[in-house]
């Protein structure tokens, strides 16, 4: 089974303004993902865009991998242009996964972040604490297809349109002062993460964190997507590839200056 | 496949095919060894190696341009001593060639790398990367300096004991000119190009993408520059040329190889098509098919012939 492949689009529509959801079905029998892993996209044959992107899947079943993603840039709009039966290529899946964890645990869900966990919501149902933040209502993405698989879920938004108008970090706060005991699992923007990240840290709680940094390869070998990591040989940190150490790190092992986008 | 010969010579060195990777875009040849079988490329070209290992560049560290992408990494490798350690015993499982790029900060430096590299079981031929640095010349860079270029070449050249290839830079005004430097203090082949000095500007912070503010601009974008030189180059020097610069497909290896590359390496297009290579050889063994080509050394140069 090759982690380089053809694949071809069997769905994609809209979900809400500005957001696409993208099945695609691979030519030749494909790899199945682990919660958390990406692949890179191409949609075009020409050179611009020349690399290609990576993208968090959505969700995968027996031929189809599903990809919920923002209109960002020249890539996500040449992605988002593409029409049923059109053909992709892709490398993936890659990158590490989420830790499962045993029990009930706590999810952080920033924006497009969500896309990244509904892998894990569905790999571990019934047992997260969703902590769900946006800007507005419209990035609230999905709620039909989320809800299900959580135990209890939060939202925030920074408008005030759903929720509770605040950041969602300020609600995992409140909420780790007497659940420090669960695992957190993050992914949003950076500063959102880096904000789950202080608040877990302040309270003793575990979090993993599912970092998004611009990549050519995805694979390790151009070394472009790096983020300073602390190890054990390394209390200061080094470079650690997003591609192929991560995407998911123990969030007290990040070095945040600098870090992702 | 018909019985045609892909087989070049480069310094006494014989590839099975002229298709290389570019140092820096194919890692260690581990990271590609899932996307593709090492055993048929023509030779491994690894990420550039120090004396000791480096961290490299802040971040942000590469950005996508038109037809193109600026890296500055900052030449982030493992180090000679855990490469030869770590990554060697792997490579030498492979029946393909293992050139191993390397550079220094001093001119100590260099001899010192080549000397531990080129006394290594499985290395063929080094890469000197001479597009870094120099900390004793005021940071100068080494290729960019016809007098600096020479003293570095022929000191690496005393104790190099495989096959010396110099990667020359773009980045000067004559590349025709610093290939001869080179030639004349004992390099045994060139590579061309380097990648081209280059920037680009967030317009929203007004400050330059790239936390290293220039970087190196590679693929299809550089590919008529790279032509270039190379054709020039031919014209200038006796040794052979190793061409590279944006090339994507068979075609694009071919253009280098009839404008006088014996060998041509795939960089950039690594990142986009992991198989690039093994693409790229198919596309050769086509188009000498097609053409009734026996040799492809007929080819080879095929551009200065009237």
């Amino acid at each position: 089974l090759s982690r380089h492949f053809a694949a071809s689009v069997v769905e994609h529509h809209d979900v809400n303004a500005g957001f696409r959801l993208l099945t695609l079905s691979p030519d030749t029998p494909a790899l199945p993902p682990e919660p958390g892993q990406f692949y890179m996209l191409q949609a075009n044959t020409t050179f611009d865009p020349l690399l290609k992107r990576p993208f968090s899947f959505f969700s995968a079943a027996d031929n189809t991998i599903s990809f919920l993603y923002r209109i960002r840039g020249k890539g996500t709009r040449a992605l988002a242009a593409l029409d049923t039966g059109a053909k992709l290529s892709v490398i993936g899946p890659l990158g590490n996964a989420y830790p499962l964890p045993e029990g009930d645990y706590i999810a952080v869900a920033g924006g497009i972040g969500i896309a990244s966990l509904y892998s894990l919501l569905g790999a571990v149902p019934g047992r997260a604490l969703l902590f769900w933040g946006a800007r507005n209502r419209n990035e609230l993405l999905m709620p039909e297809r989320i809800e299900p698989l959580v135990k209890t879920v939060v939202m925030t938004t920074d408008d005030g349109s759903v929720g509770e108008q605040a950041l969602v970090s300020v609600a995992v706060k409140r909420f780790l002062d007497d659940h420090a005991h669960l695992p957190v699992y993050a992914c949003g923007s950076t500063p959102m993460m880096k904000a789950v990240a202080d608040v877990c840290a302040e309270a003793g709680a575990r979090c993993f964190v599912s970092l998004e940094t611009y990549m050519a390869c995805g694979v390790g070998a151009c070394l472009g997507c790096v983020v300073k990591i602390r190890t054990q040989e390394h209390p200061q940190g080094t470079f650690r590839s997003v591609c192929k150490d991560g995407p998911v790190f123990d969030a007290s092992a990040v070095i945040w200056e600098g870090a992702g986008d | 496949l018909s019985n045609h010969s892909l087989t070049v010579n480069i310094a006494g060195l014989d590839l099975k095919n002229p298709v290389m990777t570019a140092s820096g875009t194919f890692g260690y040849g581990e990271e590609y060894a899932d996307f593709l079988d090492l055993n048929r490329l023509g030779a491994v070209v690894v990420k550039g190696l120090s004396r000791q290992p480096k961290e490299g560049n802040p971040v942000h560290r590469i950005v996508e341009t038109p037809a193109g992408m600026l890296n500055a990494i900052g030449l982030q490798n493992i180090g000679v001593k855990r490469f030869i350690a770590e990554k060697m015993p792997f490579l030498r499982g492979f029946d393909t060639r293992v050139i191993c790029n390397f550079f220094g900060d001093s001119v100590g430096e260099y001899v010192e790398v080549a000397g531990m590299l080129s006394a290594t079981d499985g290395v063929h031929a080094l890469e000197m990367n001479v597009s870094c640095p120099n900390k004793q010349a005021g940071w100068c860079v080494f290729g960019t300096d016809p007098k600096v270029l020479g003293e570095v070449v022929s000191s690496v050249r005393k104790v190099c004991t495989v096959p010396l290839i110099v990667k020359l830079s773009p980045n000067v005004t004559s590349i025709s000119q610093m290939a001869r430097v080179a030639e004349d203090a004992g390099a045994d082949a060139v590579s061309l190009i380097n990648t081209i000095t280059g920037m680009a500007v967030d317009i929203k912070t007004r400050r330059p993408v790239l936390a290293n503010r220039i970087g190196g601009l590679s693929g299809p974008a550089i590919k008529p520059v790279a032509g270039r030189m190379g054709g020039e180059v031919f014209n200038a020097v006796k040794i052979p040329i190793i061409g590279m610069g944006g090339i994507f497909t068979a075609e694009d290896a071919l253009e280098f190889l009839i404008a006088g590359a014996r060998g041509v390496a795939v960089g950039t297009a690594n990142f986009v098509n992991p198989s690039a290579t093994d693409d790229i050889i198919d596309g050769l063994h086509r188009f000498l098919d097609a053409e009734n080509i026996n040799d492809i050394n007929d080819l080879i140069g095929s551009l200065h012939r009237s």
